[in-house]
């Protein structure tokens, strides 16, 4: 199987709020091409042919990354950042390199971007610094970071539970308060009431770039110029928007961000941590140990610059670089034309599941900027058996609470059914999903 | 048009009982430890509440014993919970199988289902012994679905060992 080659990005490719949808689709000969790349998707499940419409969870890797993985182990496999030999310097030299193409991936430099497990454990990472600064680790350059009583922490209620424990624990640690900007039940986040939220005694607000539930694009540009304007970091969740829209961090002035690989055509086992380079010099690290000093001796440690602080131990060496290589595939196909994409696509889902009686779409309605994603709620029939009444019929979707039980308590439900799409998602699995979909209620003697 | 999977794994028996569940009641309220010593009327009572991290259902099943040791009798049963129909049905189920029996009656019923369950559909139920329990026989064939059936027999195995 060969590598696609879609045209070329357009100029509009990298917008700062990555909203733009002047790109072109992918056509559906495009589509089919992409799919071949996904060895996975070629497979009966139960019967039929799988439809993955749960990416949002996972998403799966062309075969580019994967060779990049193969090829790495096969040819350069060494110790990074040390070793004078000649693999060592090869290995160093593409997981550097990996570092680069992701950084310029999401409009950052390469000393801002700080190779992570996963993005929660970038989210801890920062948690941990903080509370290393409320110490007085760090001296009074890290004094920034430090946390009290009084201090206050805000986040929303449309969190991922990544991005809202380590900030309950950082409050907890620290003694500083937690404050949370509600949900509205159109599954937007209430800007009034953040606005009286976001004060001078707020520090951080660690906040979503798009639901992984509802789908709901956050106005980051707006949040950030009001954080800003009481001093507070802002701390950004950007899992479900690096693989779907094009993201420029530096345009969007954040000052910290994670994303993670796994949902972006890459591996597991790889995240990453965005910091802006003055906040990342002047911060604590987290984790402590090998590659990340300059001079130890028995009583202390003096620490490397950024990343290198931040990035103790042996590092995720094949999954960066396998990244990098999901990022290269990504780019080429051109994010704005994903985006575009999968703006038809969440169209055609909310259409088809607002027709069908009986479902409820959890979040913004239509018409509404969403990710290609929807979440529903089928009266009377519980999420776990409509996921399981799709899954006989090989589509595989996610259901649960998605790791966010305080939204799904706000909007009156304790578990929903989410479809989510990617590149490699075809009108027809959407139209699967929606006749499947529609013969639930009926199956479970629901009646309406 | 619906599969005969489906159909196995979803019983009539099944939706009936997630439909109309049976014990289930709109509040429970903490029991405070005295009540595992006695009450006023003489029955001791506790109750454990169980939740699956998959999905998020959670369940609070209640027993009420009256006399001890393997002899005592379940009096009283009550639950409360959110989930999909393979949980409440076995919750609606599990107040039919149990109330009324002895500790150990229950405790060998709870055996038997949990062997069933666990059989990755080898075990052909026996429908005289178990009742409408015998209709999960088809769960045992999705490995995912197990612990929505078993979730109130655990909070029932739970809540009674804290009597025993």
């Amino acid at each position: 199987m060969t590598f696609v080659a879609p045209p070329p990005a357009s100029a509009h490719d990298r917008t700062p709020d990555g909203q733009s949808l002047h790109d072109q689709t992918l056509s559906h000969d495009e589509v089919l091409r992409i799919r071949n790349d996904f060895p996975v998707l070629h497979q009966l499940v139960n019967g039929h042919p799988l439809a993955y419409l749960d990416s949002g969870a996972t998403s799966q890797n062309p075969i580019s990354v994967m060779e990049a993985e193969q090829e790495y182990y096969e040819q350069r496999n060494a110790a990074v950042h040390r070793g004078a030999h000649t693999l060592a310097f090869a290995a160093t030299e593409v997981f550097e390199a990996a570092r680069a193409t992701v950084a310029a991936f999401v409009g950052a430099s390469e000393n801002e971007i700080v190779w992570t497990s996963n993005a929660t454990e970038g989210v801890n990472l920062v948690s941990y610094s903080f509370s290393n600064a409320s110490l007085g680790l760090g001296g009074p350059a890290a004094a920034r970071f430090a946390l009290g009583a009084g201090d206050e922490i805000v986040v929303t209620e449309m969190e991922h539970h990544s991005n809202l424990i380590p900030w309950q624990q950082l409050a907890l640690r620290t003694g500083a308060t937690l404050r949370f900007i509600p949900v509205l039940p159109d599954g937007t986040l209430d800007l009034a009431a953040a606005a009286e939220i976001l004060n001078s005694r707020s520090r951080l607000l660690a906040v979503t770039h798009a639901s992984n539930v509802v789908g709901t694009i956050n106005p980051i540009d707006d949040l950030v110029a009001m954080a800003h304007a009481v001093d507070a970091l802002v701390f950004l969740d950007a899992c479900q928007s690096a693989p779907h829209l094009a993201l420029d961090l530096a345009a969007l002035d954040v000052d910290f961000a994670v994303f993670s690989g796994h949902k972006m055509l890459g591996p597991t086992g790889i995240g990453v941590l965005y910091g802006k380079a003055e906040l990342l010099a002047a911060m604590p690290p987290f984790l402590t140990g090998g590659s990340m000093i300059t001079t130890v001796d028995m009583g202390t440690a003096e620490f490397l610059a950024p990343p290198q602080r931040f990035e103790a131990g042996t590092q995720r060496i094949s999954q960066a670089i396998a990244l990098a290589a999901a990022v290269d595939y990504l780019s080429h196909t051109g994010m704005g034309r994903i985006r575009t994409r999968e703006a038809e696509l969440g169209r055609r889902l909310v259409e088809g599941v607002t027709a069908i009686p009986g479902v409820r779409l959890l979040g913004p309605g239509r018409g509404a900027e969403r990710i290609g994603l929807v979440a529903v709620d089928v009266a009377g029939v519980h999420a776990h058996d409509v996921g399981q009444f799709l899954d006989e019929t090989g589509i595989a979707v996610r259901v649960g609470h998605h790791c966010a039980q305080p939204l799904h308590k706000k909007l009156g439900v304790t578990a929903s059914t989410r479809a989510s799409t990617y590149l490699y998602t075809t009108d027809d699995e959407v139209d699967r999903f929606l006749v499947v979909l529609a013969e639930v209620g009926p199956f479970f003697g629901v009646s309406r | 048009m619906t599969s005969s999977a489906m159909q196995q794994l979803y019983q009539q028996i099944i939706l009936d009982h997630a439909k109309s569940a049976h014990g289930a009641v709109a509040e429970l309220s903490d029991l405070d430890d005295a009540a595992q010593v006695a009450s006023a009327d003489g029955l001791r009572r506790a109750q454990s509440h169980q939740v699956n991290t998959t999905c998020g259902d959670e369940i609070t099943v209640r027993v009420a014993l009256s006399g001890a040791g393997a002899d005592a009798q379940i009096d009283g049963f009550a639950w409360r919970g959110v989930g999909c129909s393979i949980s409440m049905a076995s919750a609606s189920v599990l107040n039919d199988t149990v109330r009324g029996t002895s500790v150990a009656e229950s405790e060998a019923m709870l055996d038997l289902f949990r062997e069933m369950l666990r059989s990755r559909g080898t075990i052909e139920p026996d429908e005289e012994v178990l009742g409408d329990a015998a209709a999960f026989a088809g769960v045992s064939k999705y490995p995912a679905r197990v612990k929505c059936a078993m979730l109130p027999w655990v909070a029932f195995e739970a809540a009674l060992l804290q009597l025993l």
